[in-house]
C-alpha cells in the first residue's frame, strides 16, 4: 500500500470518528451548546482540556523550538504547564462556582460594568482569533504534506469537519471530539518518540532516554549532542542563559497567559461541581504532561538524528552527497520547508552555523556558507521518516497533527462564538432574546467564525505569526489580573478594574508595537528588536508579566481612591469563594 | 449568620495559606531550580548535563502535577470539614 493510501486511511478514519461523535452529541439547549450540559466527568474534561490546549504549536512546533534553542527554550515547557497550577488554585474552581457561561460575563457581573465586559470581549476576540489562524494554517500544512492536496483545499476540508461538529454540537460535540482527538494525538506523538528513544538509547520512555546513554557512542545523549553541534559551530545545547530576568518574565508571561486564556477557562464550566473543577485541572496537566515530558526528548533526539544523517561519519568528516540524500529530504523539499543550495559546488550537504566565530574552520574545510535550511516546524512531522519508521506511523502523525490543530481550533471558535452570542447579542443588543433564539444565534456566530478563520488561515495577515506576543500578552496583562482580583479582592471596584485592564493592555501592546511594528505592519517599529534596545533586557514577548503587574497596581490604586463596591457585589465575591452556602446570598 | 461567617472566614484563610504554600513550591522548582539557581546546581550531574536542566525540562512539570492533586485533595477535604462542600 502506498504511503498516500495509508495517510488517507488514518486521516479519513479519524475524521469519520469525529463526525460520528458530532451526530451522537447534538446540542439541544444553550446549556448544552455553551457548557456541554454541565455534566462532564473530571477525567473526561481533563482529556478534553488536553486536546483543547495542545495546539498545532504544541504538537508540531514546540519540539522544533526546543531543538533549535536547547535549554533556553525550556521556557515553553514550564510556561505552558505551570499555568495549570494557577488555574487550579486561583481561577477555575471559583469561576465554576459562579456558574455562568462565559469569561466576560464574570468580569461584567463582578465589576458591575458593561464597559469591563466589553473590554474583556475585545481581549478575548483578539487573542482567540490570532490563535485560531495558526491552527487553521497548521491544518493546511499537514494536509498538503500528507494528502498531496494544496493547502487551501486541505484547509477547507478541515473547516468543513469542524463546522459539522462545532455547529451541531457546540461545547457538547466539541468535548467528546476533543477526547477522541486527545487519544489520537497522544498516540501519534508518543509512538514515534518511543521508537526513536529505543533506537538511540535503548530506553522505551523518551523522557528517561533524554538523560540516558547514547548507545552508539557510549556517551550521555545530551553530551553527544553538545559535541556534535558545537563541532559545527552551533551553540551548546545545554548551555545556560545569561539574561535570566528575561527568561523568568517570559516563563511567567506564558504561565499567567495560559491561565487567562478564555478557551481553556470555559472548559472548567462543563464539570458538575467545584471539587471536579479542581480535579480536572490535575487530570488536564497529567494528559498534557504526557506530551510535554516527551517533547524535549523528541527535540534533542531528532536534532541528533538529523546531524548524524547529514554527517554519518561524524561532524569532522565529510557530509553526505546531495544525490544520496534520504527520501524524506526530497519529500520536504517539495513543500519548500527544506531548501538546499550547493554554495561551494562540491555536491555535498554542508550543514553548519554561519557564525563569525566558526568562519575560519568553515573556510579551512572549503565551505562557503550553510547549504541546508530546515524549517524547524517539520521536525515532529518528519521524525518518523528521519528514523525510518514504518509507514503506518507516518499516517498516524498526519492524523495526530490534524487532531491537535482541529481540537484547539474548535475550542477557540466556541470561546469566540459564545462570547459574541452571549455577551454581545444577549448581553447588550437583544437582552430579551429567547433560549431558542440564542441557540440559533450561537450557531450562526459559530458558522461565521469558522468562515472568517478559514479565510484568515488561507491568507494569514501579518499578525498571525505573533500568537505568543498577542494572545499570551493580552491574556496575561488584561484578563488574568482582572479575573484574579475579581475573586481574591472585595475592594476592587468597577473603575479600578477597567482602569487596570486598559493600562495593562495598552502598556503591553505599545511595548510590543515599538519593537515589532505598529499593528505588526513591517517597518513601522520605532526601535530595532534587539536585546540592546529592550527595556532592562525584557523582550516584547516577555512584557505581558510586567503589564499584569501594572494592571494590579492601577486597579488597586484607583479602587482605593474611589468608593467600595456595593454590598451585593461583595456578597457575590463571598459566594464564589465557597462551594456551598454563601452562594444563595447573591440570589436574594 | 455571624457564626457562619466566622467559619467561612477560617475556611478562606486556610485556602489562602494552602495557595501561598503551593505557589512557593511552584516558583521554587520552575523559576528557582529551573532558571535562577541553575548555576548553583551545576555540580549535580544528571545524564550528560545538570540538575537545573532536568528541572527546566522535566522536574518542574512533574512537581506541578503533584501540587495540583495535593491542592485538590486538601481543598476538597477542607470543603467538607467546614461544611461548605456541595451536596
Amino acid at each position: 500500500m502506498s504511503q498516500f493510501a495509508v495517510n488517507l486511511i488514518f486521516v479519513g478514519g479519524s475524521f469519520a470518528l469525529y463526525i460520528a461523535i458530532a451526530i451522537w452529541a447534538k446540542a439541544g439547549s444553550t446549556k448544552d451548546f455553551y457548557v456541554a450540559g454541565g455534566g462532564v466527568h473530571p477525567i473526561t474534561n481533563g482529556m478534553a482540556i488536553g486536546a483543547d490546549w495542545m495546539s498545532a504549536a504544541s504538537f508540531i512546533s514546540m519540539a522544533g523550538l526546543i531543538a533549535a534553542g536547547g535549554y533556553a527554550n525550556s521556557t515553553f515547557l514550564m510556561g505552558w504547564t505551570g499555568g495549570y497550577v494557577l488555574l487550579a488554585m486561583l481561577l477555575a474552581p471559583y469561576l465554576r462556582k459562579f456558574g455562568k457561561f462565559t469569561v466576560p460575563e464574570f468580569i461584567g457581573d463582578r465589576f458591575y460594568s458593561k464597559n469591563a465586559r466589553f473590554v474583556a470581549v475585545a481581549c478575548l476576540i483578539v487573542a482567540s482569533v490570532t490563535y485560531v489562524i495558526g491552527q487553521m494554517a497548521g491544518a493546511g500544512v499537514a494536509f498538503s504534506r500528507f494528502l498531496e492536496v494544496d493547502s487551501t483545499t486541505g484547509l477547507i476540508i478541515a473547516a468543513i469537519v469542524v463546522f459539522i461538529y462545532a455547529v451541531l454540537g457546540g461545547m457538547k460535540g466539541i468535548t467528546y471530539t476533543q477526547v477522541a482527538q486527545y487519544i489520537v494525538l497522544i498516540i501519534a506523538y508518543t509512538i514515534p518518540a518511543i521508537f526513536i528513544s529505543l533506537q538511540l538509547t535503548d530506553t522505551a520512555i523518551p523522557a528517561i532516554g533524554l538523560f540516558s546513554t547514547h548507545t552508539e557512542s557510549g556517551l550521555p545523549l545530551l553530551q553527544k549532542l553538545d559535541e556534535v553541534i558545537t563541532a559545527l559551530g552551533f551553540q551548546d545545547y545545554t548551555a545556560d542563559v545569561d539574561n535570566k530576568l528575561n527568561m523568568v518574565l517570559f516563563t511567567l508571561t506564558l504561565m499567567i497567559g495560559t491561565a487567562g486564556l478564555p478557551h481553556v477557562i470555559i472548559r472548567f464550566f462543563t464539570v458538575p461541581k467545584v471539587a471536579d473543577a479542581r480535579w480536572s485541572a490535575g487530570w488536564a496537566l497529567v494528559f498534557i504532561a504526557l506530551l510535554y515530558l516527551t517533547a524535549p526528548a523528541v527535540a534533542s533526539m531528532a536534532r541528533l538524528n538529523l546531524m548524524t544523517t547529514i554527517y554519518p561519519d561524524g561532524p569532522t568528516s565529510q557530509p553526505i552527497e546531495y544525490e544520496a540524500r534520504p527520501d524524506w529530504v526530497k519529500a520536504w523539499e517539495e513543500t519548500g520547508l527544506i531548501t538546499y543550495e550547493d554554495k561551494n559546488s562540491n555536491g555535498r550537504i554542508e550543514l553548519y552555523n554561519d557564525s563569525p566565530e566558526f568562519e575560519p574552520t568553515a573556510t579551512a574545510r572549503g565551505w562557503k556558507g550553510n547549504e541546508l535550511v530546515v524549517n524547524r516546524d517539520i521536525l515532529v512531522l518528519a521524525n518518523p521518516e528521519i528514523a525510518n519508521l514504518p509507514s503506518w506511523v507516518i499516517g498516524l502523525i498526519a492524523a495526530g497533527g490534524l487532531a491537535a490543530a482541529l481540537s484547539t481550533a474548535a475550542g477557540l471558535l466556541l470561546a469566540i462564538s459564545s462570547s459574541v452570542s452571549h455577551d454581545l447579542i444577549k448581553g447588550a443588543i437583544k437582552p430579551d432574546i429567547s433560549e431558542k433564539g440564542e441557540l440559533m444565534a450561537a450557531r450562526i456566530t459559530m458558522s461565521v467564525a469558522i468562515v472568517v478563520a478559514t479565510y484568515l488561515g488561507a491568507n494569514p495577515p501579518g499578525f498571525a505569526a505573533q500568537v505568543v506576543a498577542l494572545a499570551f500578552g493580552i491574556a496575561a496583562a488584561s484578563l488574568f489580573p482582572a479575573l484574579m482580583m475579581g475573586i481574591f479582592s472585595k475592594r476592587v471596584n468597577n473603575k479600578g478594574a477597567v482602569a487596570g485592564m486598559l493600562s495593562g493592555l495598552i502598556f503591553t501592546l505599545v511595548y510590543i508595537f515599538i519593537f515589532l511594528g505598529w499593528f505588526f505592519i513591517p517597518g513601522t517599529n520605532n526601535l530595532a528588536n534587539t536585546p540592546d534596545n529592550w527595556l532592562l533586557g525584557i523582550s516584547p514577548l516577555s512584557i505581558g508579566a510586567v503589564g499584569a503587574l501594572i494592571n494590579f497596581i492601577v486597579a488597586f490604586a484607583v479602587s482605593s481612591a474611589t468608593e467600595e463596591p456595593p454590598i451585593e457585589i461583595q456578597e457575590l465575591v463571598e459566594s464564589v469563594r465557597y462551594p456551598r452556602g454563601a452562594g444563595s446570598a447573591s440570589n436574594h | 449568620m455571624s457564626q457562619h461567617s466566622e467559619n467561612a472566614e477560617k475556611y478562606w484563610k486556610a485556602n489562602l495559606r494552602l495557595i501561598i504554600g503551593s505557589l512557593c513550591v511552584w516558583a521554587f522548582v520552575s523559576y528557582g531550580c529551573g532558571i535562577l539557581f541553575r548555576p548553583l546546581l551545576s555540580g549535580i550531574a544528571v545524564g550528560g548535563t545538570d540538575l537545573g536542566f532536568w528541572f527546566a525540562q522535566q522536574g518542574s512539570i512533574l512537581t506541578f502535577i503533584v501540587l495540583i492533586f495535593f491542592y485538590a485533595w486538601r481543598m476538597n477535604k477542607l470543603d467538607k470539614q467546614f461544611g461548605l462542600d456541595e451536596e
